[in-house]
């Protein structure tokens, strides 16, 4: 049988509790035995930036807005969901390519890139454009 | 994140500890912008103590270098660990940075 654990936050737009919410996730991602890389790489970051993307544009950089992650972890699969109080956004419309010549250097454009590219799905929840769910198969 | 900085010679080292993200990219990019407004041009960030990076940290890495390249000048990177590695490889920024195995490499190339 494959148990799953749950972990819920409600932390304010504060940029600075990213990385000890971050360590949380991935603390219970090596209980339940994720590969080395994925435990090092895919979970810090595309949850770094999911939150981040939440504070930043969604919750327009507004301290007194909340951004709440809850995420199962089980020997299969990671999902997380990021919830922040913006008003929402088209995510399948956010496509620019940071890998092409004419992006390379810009500053910023590579935050969606890597969640996509370091997670298996990342999807907006039917019915809740304010809310991301990340999906993360345990290898 | 902590940083620590030693001018070596003309090249200015910045050793980082801990992670470059979006809650603490500021303290690097102020720290290289007010040492290039000091006269600084080469500058080497050792990533031997860095775990990862998230899109803000590798942002303000392409915004510092291009503003030293524009002065004549050029940061370039060392000590990257394979999920460094692997992100710059991702990004493709690989082909925007010379990294070099250690810090004296990175010096060595200047």
């Amino acid at each position: 049988m494959v148990s799953t654990s749950a972990l819920d936050f409600r932390i304010p737009s504060d940029l600075a509790q990213i990385e000890a919410i971050v360590a949380q996730v991935v603390h219970r991602c090596r209980e339940c035995r994720f590969d080395a890389r994925q435990l090092s790489l895919n979970v810090p970051v595309a949850l770094t930036e999911a939150i981040a993307n939440a504070m930043l544009r969604g919750n327009g950089e507004d301290a007194a807005k909340e951004v709440r992650i809850r995420a199962e972890v089980s020997e299969a699969r990671l999902v997380v969901e990021v919830e922040d109080e913006g008003q929402g956004f088209d995510l399948d419309a956010c496509c620019d390519d940071p890998t092409t010549p004419e992006n390379l250097e810009r500053e910023d454009g590579r935050g969606l890139f890597l969640m996509r590219t370091l997670m298996d799905e990342v999807v907006q929840v039917e019915g809740s454009s304010n809310v991301v769910r990340l999906t993360l198969r345990r290898r | 994140m902590t940083l620590d900085a030693n001018l070596h010679g003309d090249v200015l080292v910045i050793a980082l500890h801990g992670q470059l993200i979006v809650g603490n990219r500021q303290a690097l990019k102020q720290r290289v912008l007010d040492d290039i407004e000091a006269g600084t041009r080469k500058v080497v960030v050792d990533f031997g103590n860095t775990g990862y990076i998230d899109s803000s940290g590798l942002g303000v890495l392409v915004s510092l270098a291009k503003r030293l390249r524009e002065l004549g000048g050029d940061l370039r990177l060392a000590n990257l660990n394979a999920d460094l590695r692997t992100l710059f490889e991702l990004t493709k920024l690989d082909s925007l940075f010379q990294i070099a195995d250690s810090r004296e490499q990175a010096l060595a190339s200047f």
